[in-house]
């Protein structure tokens, strides 16, 4: 517990009568990264909003690099980094003076930024807009700028909502990209994302939350193994005279979906089955044969109806 | 059900004065580090913004002092322009701070989103609302100053306590800091500052002893202006530029003083209700 970057026992938030979070455990180790998901109203951000000390624990315990968070909130926050899901720089001024006015607010006086903000403006692959103004960049800057932004302070703890919400594919690589060598460079990272690749491809260990409460915790690859089968079978629009012979190979999967446009069938034995549903009168072409994902984890916990 | 709503309602009430009175958590270097950004920015534009600092004097003082004033007799033994350049004096200082916590701090706050930026620095919310009055403060005394420099030179300063101006101006700009803040922290949407402006910032301007004297007004009159915060500000430079009559601008500093002490805190507190959930 006490190697833990965050730690959480009991953490709870209340707004009024309503409880966003609801007594949560978690823990986060050090050079690791953390994911929270879950759908929209899950608690996530309201989560991630205590621990990087802008919102007051309603009960429950969190510390965070050691200290009791919110209490020690100007002491956690000198050694924290956080890149917020909206944009908020300073239209008026330059991409550097942007670093440069940030990283006042930590007592780092511009003689010492100036040359740590030209290194992380090309770190982020911006050092050709140091001058721009930020209404001229493009949302993949920004965002890439927010991250320049959230580590003039060299921080040991980095948060990020949802990086690479809006982004083009390429930023988002690119944004991946760094996140895993600032994860190699020893800064722990803690993320929410509703991108389930985007927690395959940088979470070390993940929660996924719904409702206010931690449901899993593990791996994507233990979570995959743990809650889901490994192979799935998809069927789209099977037409209607297919329809009896893929209800009677329900018994056969561990699992059957059937959606508005597809059905879908969990299994442990994806060769077996798909010869099975080759052999009704289907499409070749609407069938497919994929391995479990963390997707179908997240979806089979959280429902598929619109939660807002 | 009706009675728990009202207890509930009670409860809030006596909540809310206990959050508005209760001792933020600020510290002076952090909010100055706030100063810090708004000067950075101001500086990149201070050319463009200073121009009708200049003008706007002139303005004034041509129309009303000179134009006006060549209809009027003397009032109260002196040209009509030195009677009202000391109060537009204060009324700078009034609209310096005020344009500042009013609507550049709302945009920054609810637009921009700059507060949840540096909120996520060392930074708590009650150093920004500091740092913020400590800006607008400045803002007041850069538009004040200039105010008064153009001002002597169409002859208005005719008494040595007006070296203080800046004090005073300073002290004007702090009140109207505290209250337009504390304004900007309640309200939910930027269309609420007309009601500010219409009737609270535009009816002191217009009725603060600026533009007549009060003193031959009838008595209700005098009582009610001397709760007004400009008439106090319009006194306090009368005094230091015009008249030269330190005790009277003792009174009214002191008025200033004591009134911007207790409201120091609510602006802070406010801002922290609002933005800390």
């Amino acid at each position: 517990m006490t190697d833990s970057v965050v730690a959480a026992r009991g953490l709870t938030k209340r707004f009024g009568q309503f409880e966003a979070v609801k007594g949560i455990d978690f823990h986060v180790d050090a050079e690791q990264c953390f994911g929270f998901l879950g759908p929209n109203g899950a608690g996530k951000t309201t989560t991630m909003r205590m621990i990087s000390c802008s919102s007051p624990p309603t009960g429950g315990e969190l510390t965070v690099l050691g200290m009791p968070a919110w209490v020690d909130g100007r002491r956690i926050k000198r050694r924290m980094g956080v890149v917020p899901q909206e944009n908020n720089l300073d239209e008026e001024v330059s991409v550097i003076d942007n670093l440069i006015i940030y990283a006042r607010y930590f007592d780092i006086s511009p003689k010492v930024s100036t040359p740590r903000a030209e290194e992380l403006l090309s770190f982020v692959a911006l050092e050709d807009k140091r001058d721009w103004r930020i209404y001229a960049l493009s949302g993949g800057m920004k965002r890439r700028l927010l991250v320049a932004r959230s580590l003039m302070n060299e921080p040991e703890l980095l948060i990020l909502d949802e990086p690479t919400t809006g982004l083009d594919p390429q930023a988002r690589h690119l944004v991946w990209e760094k996140l895993r060598s600032l994860k190699r460079q020893g800064v722990t990272l803690l993320l929410t994302t509703h991108y389930m690749e985007e927690a395959s491809q940088l979470c070390d260990r993940l929660v996924i939350m719904h409702e206010g409460r931690i449901l899993v915790e593990g791996s994507p690859r233990e979570l995959v193994a743990g809650h889901t089968s490994p192979q799935v079978i998809e069927v789209f629009e099977p037409p209607l005279d297919a329809e009896a012979g893929l209800a009677a190979l329900e018994p056969v999967a561990d699992r059957t979906e059937r959606l508005a446009d597809r059905w879908l069938f969990y299994t442990g034995d994806g060769d077996a089955l798909l010869a099975k549903v080759r052999a009704l009168p289907l499409d070749p072409s609407s069938v497919w044969l994929r391995g479990g994902m963390l997707e179908d984890v997240f979806l089979s916990l959280t429902g598929r109806g619109l939660l807002e | 059900m009706a009675r728990v709503a009202t207890a509930a309602a009670h409860r809030t009430g006596r909540g809310f004065l206990r959050d508005i009175v209760r001792v933020p958590d600020v510290r002076v270097p952090a909010a100055w580090r706030l100063w810090q950004r708004n000067a950075a920015i101001y500086k990149r534009t201070y050319k463009l913004n200073i121009v009708p600092n200049f003008f706007e004097p002139f303005l004034y003082l041509l129309a009303m002092g000179l134009g006006l004033g060549a209809y009027l007799a003397r009032i109260k033994g002196v040209r009509y322009i030195d009677f009202i350049a000391p109060g537009l004096v204060a009324t700078a200082a009034m609209f310096g701070a005020s344009f500042e916590v009013t609507f550049n701090c709302f945009v920054k706050m609810q637009f921009g989103k700059i507060y949840d930026a540096v909120m996520s620095t060392p930074l708590t919310i009650e150093d920004i609302g500091l740092g913020e009055m400590l800006w607008s403060t400045t803002r007041s005394l850069i538009y004040g100053t200039v105010f008064l420099a153009i001002a002597s030179s169409f002859g208005v300063v005719h008494s040595w306590w007006a070296v203080l101006t800046p004090v005073a101006v300073a002290l004007t700009g702090m009140m109207f800091s505290a209250i337009g803040l504390s304004f900007t922290a309640v309200i939910p949407l930027i269309d609420y500052y007309t009601y500010y402006w219409t009737m609270f910032i535009t009816p002191m301007f217009l009725f603060s002893g600026i533009f007549f004297p009060l003193d031959r007004m009838p008595n209700w009159v005098q009582v009610v202006a001397w709760f007004i915060p400009l008439h106090q500000a319009v006194d306090l430079m009368r005094a230091l530029i015009l008249t030269g009559d330190i005790g009277s601008a003792a009174a009214a500093a002191a008025w200033i003083v004591v009134v911007t002490g207790a409201l120091f805190v609510v602006p802070m507190n406010l801002l922290h209700r609002r933005l800390v959930k």
